[in-house]
Parts: structure tokens; C-alpha cells; sequence
């Protein structure tokens, strides 16, 4: 255990925005919300995996990855394979030409499953491939990039420029991948109708769970000693390198953990949405995804998800409401952000609510005691306060 | 793939498609030059360069309409004003860009590309009020139309020829700027060590300025030229981003030549192999091919060997 106590894990500040998040996600947003709403609130929390990751490649360790959508590309498409699979039995697609394969197939005239979808009949199979091969994909771009020490804005136009190309392969190769619809008409997951108001709900609640897993974990790895090397290679990536440490090893280790992160949140995405599509693979998306970040605070896990939610309600409500009006607002947002809150709504809370909070904690608990306290050094941005 | 087709054919397409490749270089080498100079020399991850470019679009569209209705008998020539016209459109709006936004980020070159997307949008959406969501075109003056026949099977399109002039012209121009002026020495000391160039009595806040003004001007000619071969929307620009920022990457960044090479390579790949596997996969492959090579060469074709 390399804590020496809970509150080395997590100190107080942060166990309150646990607790208040949790108390939002778990109790208010379900009793207020009809299941419509809150089916969409399920949507928006998968991206914030996406940003939990984010906080610890980008804020953390430095590294800015504009390919996300890759990951949530990857880990969405692994489950919609199987839960196509599983809707084109041959009985439900005996109008085809060739029974028992996806539609699109049929369409483009392919007459035999390809090898790679084979393994997906099995959902064992299908639930790792969330996980995993996001995560070999992640360390493979990883250990190409990071041994040759390619790093910043480098590796932010290579990641970008893959997922151009996955959204361009997914796209042209619509035989084998659904093209631009995506894979669609998902409905049953082993037998269970997925589109149910009970169905919405449970897949709510699993969603939840699992993003608090994931923030847990990151949680874990924010407050360990590999967060304060992540932290120190930010600032000063030759003093950790002349330290001994493999730079490398830990830029791929949390990048390999955003990707599986952003795996998870595409696969949530799936089950809830009931497809999955290039739209959410690309460019555009994955820079959406850094954005979503940016709002919630870059140093903040709990911060990241208070962003995607804001701005994905922000999106909706302009969107539904006035939808010339949305980009110029999104566009001042990143502008605005970016200019007046490199730290975001995080940074605003750390400076003028956290201190309130901090002193009404110490009258109901009394004083903690130094070592205690968050180490202010860890949460401060590298260009705001004393390094 | 190649047993299709006799000897004869297969030269013919490789310089029918070697020709396409040549304008789409022309406009790549034009796009990445102003981007060159921005990311290259500045640092500056500039995502709104293509709405920059699709403001030089516009303007030519606007002026072409402008000649059409009030000087009839000028429109042959009405290009050369809509060149100079998205040149300074961009650059003005450039520097008003760098002015009010880009200056604070030097020292944050990852956040200089969440704030110029934000822009980017702002931009688009900007597009899309003014002249709407459909896609505009330009009416091409008569000496711009046709083709050459060189033999039965190849013809040449004089519009693409005017293109790749035009690509040699401002490439000939951003080289004698950057390497044989006075002013193109401060850039390149204020890019090598900014305190040092401050210190010797260069003004580097007017040279960022500029430096930035012109990348941005640049990416309005090659708007300007952008509509010679192909219709304007309001999100056009982003198609062509990603492509930019790998030329310039795969050059290496601060490398003229570098950028020039690249633009090249990767255009000429990728519409020969267009004609062999269709476009999305001769896109794919060409672009995987550079992403690897630069996971092998992170420095690109053609570094400056410096220090660091």
C-alpha cells in the first residue's frame, strides 16, 4: 500500500467533490430528470472518461493528445460489433442475400463475415476489446513517439492526424465497417432489449459506476508517487530524466490509461446511444473532447467531469434553441478559457470557493494537520504560481 | 495492379494523374507556406488557417461578383485584384488576430491551438451567416478556361497551370523574404532567441506581428487560388488542416525547402495511387506512410541542425 492512510488517497477537498459529484449523479440528476434527459446526461458522462484521461495525460503529464476519439472510436466499435452480431442472426436477416451477416455487408455485397469480426460473436471477447485494444493501440503510438522523444506539439499533430485517418479508413471501407452511418440498429444486448426505459436507467447507473471507478483509479494514480514524477516531467522533463527515471515508460503508461479510459466511455456511449459512428472518431470530435477538458480545469479530475456536462448542456440547450448562435458561443468559450482560465472552472472554484470551504471544513472537523493539507504545488498550473 | 494496362496507357495516367498531383501540390505548398511560416518559425499551431484561406476564397468570390456587376470589361483580369484583396483581407485580419489573442500565448504553444479553434469556429460560423451554407463558386474569365492537348491522351488544364505559377511565384517570394531581406533576418533571430534579438534592438513584438500577418496573408492567396479549381463552403478549410499541418511537419518545420518536398511527395503519392484504389484509401495509405515515417524521423524530411 503505498498510502500510509485514506486521507494520503484522498484528502478531504477532494473526498467532499467526490461525495458532492456523486451525491449529483446518483440521486439528484436520476430524481429529477425524465429518463429522455437523463439517457442523454449518460451520453455526455461516456465523454467524460474521455476528459478524466485527459486530465492525467495532458494536465498531469504534459501530454496533449488530439486523438482521443481514436480510443472512444475503438473501445464504441468493439461493443457495436458484437451487438450487430448479435441483431443479424440469420433468422432476423433472412431477406438478405447472405443471411446471418450485418446489413451493410449485404449491401456492399459482401458475401462472408470478415476474419476480424469473428471474434466478436463472444462478449467476453468483445468487453476486453474495449479495454484492451485501445490500449495497444495507445501503447503502440506511445512507444513509437515517446523513445524518440517526440513530444508537445509534435505528437499533438501526429495523433491528430490519426484519427483523421481512422475516420477516413472507417469511412471508405464501408463494407467492412458500416461507412459513415456507423454501425446502427443495435437493440439487444444477450437477449436484453437495450432501448427500455428500465434498460436506460440500469445503463445510467453502470455508466456512473464505472466512471467512478476510472476516477478513482486516477485518483490513485494523481496522488501517487507516479503522479509527482508525471507532475515533475511536466515542468522539467531533463532534471527527471537526468534523475534516472524512463521519461518514456511513464508518458506511455498514462497515455495507455487514457486510451483505455476513452475505450470504456466509447463502449458506454454505444450501449446508451444504440450506435456508434465515425463522427465521433475524427478530428472535430476528438479536439471537442481536449475541449471539454480545458473548460472543466486540466489539474482537476472532478472538474473534468463538471465540464463535459456543462458544455454539453451548454450544446444542447443553444443547439436546440438558437443553433447559428452555438458556434460563435463554443468559439468564445475556448477563446475565453483558453486566455482568461488556463485552469478553468476548477481553477476558479481552487481560488475563491475552495478557501471558503476549506475554513467551514476546519470549524465542523477541526485544523488538519500539515501533511494533510493538498500539496499546493501539485495543483497549480506550471506557468501560474511558484514551480 | 499495373497488368491492366499497356505501356502506353500506364505513362499517359501516371501524367494525367502526376498533373492532378501538381495542382493539388500547388495548393498545398500555398496553404503550407503560410502555415510554415506561422508553426515553422513562430511556434504557433494555427487550426483557423484554413478558415484564413477561406476568407481569401471569399474575397475572390466578392470581387468577381464586384467586377462582374460594375466593370464588365475588366473581368478577365479581376483575379490579379482578387489576389491582392484575400492577401491583405487575411493578413489584416491576422494581425488583428495576433494582436488581440495570439501574443498572450507564446509561452503556451499547446493553447494557442485550443483558442485558434475556438476561432475557427467563430470564423465558420461567420462564413455561414454572411453567404449562407451552400457552397459558391467564381466564374473563371475565358483565358483561364480550356486546356493544352500535349498528345492524344494527355491535356493539361490551364487553370491547374495558373495554380502552380502562382505557387512558384509566392514560394519564390516567401524565400527571397524570409532568406535575402533585412526583415526576414529578424524573424529568423527572433524564432532562434528572442531575448538576445530584443536585445540587440529588434522590435520582436512588431516582428511576430508581422511574421504572423503574412502566414495568414499567404493563406488568403491560396484561397484566392483554392477557387480556380473547386467551389467555397463556409467548413472547407477544415478538410484541409490536417493535411497542411502534416506537410509541414513532415518537411520539418522551419525548412522552406522542407515543406516544398513534402507538399510534394505527399501530393503526387496520393493521386497516383487515386487512380489504383479509389480516394479515401489512397489518402489513408499516403497519410500512414508519412505518420510512420515521422515516428521514425520526428524531425522530418529536411531539419535545421541546431542545438537545443
Amino acid at each position: 500500500m503505498p498510502f500510509s492512510s485514506f486521507k494520503d488517497y484522498m484528502p478531504r477537498q477532494d473526498l467532499l467533490a467526490f461525495v458532492v459529484l456523486a451525491l449529483l449523479l446518483v440521486v439528484i440528476l436520476p430524481l429529477t430528470l425524465d429518463v429522455m434527459r437523463l439517457n442523454q446526461t449518460g451520453k455526455f458522462l461516456s465523454f467524460a472518461f474521455v476528459a478524466v484521461g485527459l486530465v492525467l495525460c495532458w494536465g498531469y503529464g504534459g501530454i496533449l493528445s488530439l486523438g482521443q476519439g481514436v480510443f472512444y472510436g475503438l473501445g464504441g466499435y468493439a461493443l457495436a460489433m458484437y451487438l450487430k452480431l448479435e441483431a443479424s442472426t440469420p433468422e432476423n436477416t433472412r431477406i438478405q442475400t447472405t443471411p446471418g451477416i450485418p446489413d451493410f455487408m449485404d449491401w456492399n455485397r459482401i458475401t462472408e463475415l470478415p476474419w476480424f469480426w469473428e471474434p466478436f460473436y463472444s462478449l467476453t471477447f468483445s468487453i476486453l476489446a474495449v479495454v484492451v485494444v485501445p490500449m495497444i493501440v495507445a501503447y503502440l503510438i506511445g512507444l513509437a513517439m515517446f523513445k524518440r522523444r517526440v513530444g508537445g506539439v509534435y505528437f499533438a499533430i501526429i495523433t491528430q492526424s490519426i484519427a483523421a485517418i481512422l475516420t477516413i479508413l472507417i469511412i471508405g471501407q464501408q463494407g467492412l465497417t458500416g461507412g459513415v452511418n456507423g454501425i446502427t440498429d443495435l437493440r439487444t444486448l444477450k437477449g436484453w432489449n437495450i432501448h427500455t426505459d428500465s434498460a436506460s436507467y440500469a445503463l445510467y447507473f453502470v455508466c456512473v459506476a464505472l466512471l467512478f471507478a476510472c476516477l478513482l483509479i486516477a485518483q490513485y494514480i494523481r496522488r501517487s508517487k507516479t503522479g509527482r514524477i508525471l507532475v515533475a516531467m511536466r515542468g522539467q522533463e531533463d532534471r527527471v530524466r537526468f534523475s534516472g527515471y524512463d521519461i518514456a515508460n511513464f508518458k506511455i503508461f498514462v497515455f495507455c490509461i487514457g486510451a483505455a479510459f476513452a475505450g470504456i466511455g466509447g463502449a458506454m456511449f454505444t450501449l446508451q446511444e444504440g450506435f456508434m459512428s465515425p463522427s465521433f472518431v475524427g478530428v472535430v470530435p476528438s479536439i471537442e473532447m481536449v475541449i471539454f477538458c480545458a473548460v472543466g480545469g486540466r489539474l482537476s479530475l472532478i472538474g473534468a467531469v463538471y465540464g463535459v456536462l456543462l458544455v454539453s448542456v451548454a450544446k444542447t440547450v443553444f443547439g436546440e434553441n438558437f443553433p447559428e448562435l452555438w458556434l460563435f458561443a463554443m468559439g468564445l468559450i475556448f477563446i475565453g478559457v483558453v486566455l482568461g482560465l488556463p485552469n478553468g472552472i476548477a481553477g476558479l472554484y481552487a481560488t475563491y470557493v475552495g478557501p471558503h470551504v476549506d475554513r467551514l471544513l476546519d470549524r465542523i472537523f477541526g485544523k488538519q494537520t500539515p501533511s494533510e493539507q493538498t500539496q499546493p504545488h501539485l495543483e497549480s498550473n506550471s506557468q501560474g504560481a511558484t514551480p | 495492379m499495373f497488368s491492366d494496362f499497356s505501356a502506353a496507357e500506364l505513362s499517359a495516367i501516371f501524367a494525367m494523374q502526376g498533373f492532378a498531383g501538381l495542382i493539388l501540390f500547388a495548393v498545398f505548398v500555398l496553404m503550407a507556406l503560410g502555415l510554415a511560416i506561422i508553426f515553422g518559425q513562430m511556434g504557433v499551431i494555427n487550426m483557423a488557417h484554413g478558415e484564413f484561406m477561406i476568407l481569401g476564397a471569399y474575397v475572390t468570390y466578392m470581387t468577381s461578383n464586384l467586377f462582374a456587376s460594375h466593370f464588365p470589361q475588366l473581368f478577365g483580369s479581376y483575379f490579379l485584384f482578387a489576389i491582392v484583396f484575400a492577401f491583405f483581407a487575411a493578413a489584416l485580419l491576422g494581425a488583428l488576430v495576433e494582436w488581440s489573442m495570439i501574443r498572450f500565448l507564446y509561452h503556451r504553444p499547446l493553447d494557442t491551438l485550443l483558442a485558434t479553434w475556438g476561432l475557427s469556429l467563430i470564423m465558420q460560423q461567420t462564413y455561414r451567416s454572411i453567404f449562407g451554407a451552400r457552397e459558391v463558386g467564381v466564374v473563371i474569365p475565358d483565358w483561364l478556361m480550356g486546356s493544352y492537348q500535349l498528345t492524344d491522351m494527355i491535356e493539361v488544364p490551364i487553370n491547374g497551370l495558373f495554380v502552380m505559377v502562382l505557387a512558384v511565384l509566392a514560394t519564390l517570394f516567401v524565400a527571397a523574404l524570409m532568406y535575402r531581406s533585412r526583415w526576414g533576418k529578424q524573424v529568423r533571430a527572433v524564432v532562434q532567441n528572442r531575448p538576445m534579438a530584443g536585445a540587440v534592438g529588434i522590435n520582436t513584438a512588431r516582428v511576430d506581428r508581422l511574421t504572423f500577418a503574412l502566414g495568414c496573408g499567404i493563406a488568403g492567396v491560396a484561397g484566392s487560388a483554392f477557387t480556380m479549381i473547386g467551389s467555397t463552403g463556409p467548413s472547407s478549410g477544415q478538410l484541409y488542416i490536417v493535411d497542411t499541418f502534416l506537410v509541414v511537419v513532415f518537411g520539418g518545420a522551419g525548412s522552406l525547402l522542407g515543406t516544398v518536398a513534402s507538399a510534394f511527395s505527399i501530393s503526387q503519392s496520393q493521386s497516383i495511387l487515386e487512380f489504383f484504389m479509389g480516394g479515401s484509401m489512397a489518402k489513408v495509405l499516403t497519410l500512414l506512410v508519412v505518420v510512420i515515417i515521422l515516428m521514425f524521423r520526428p524531425q522530418g524530411l529536411f531539419s535545421l541542425k541546431v542545438r537545443r
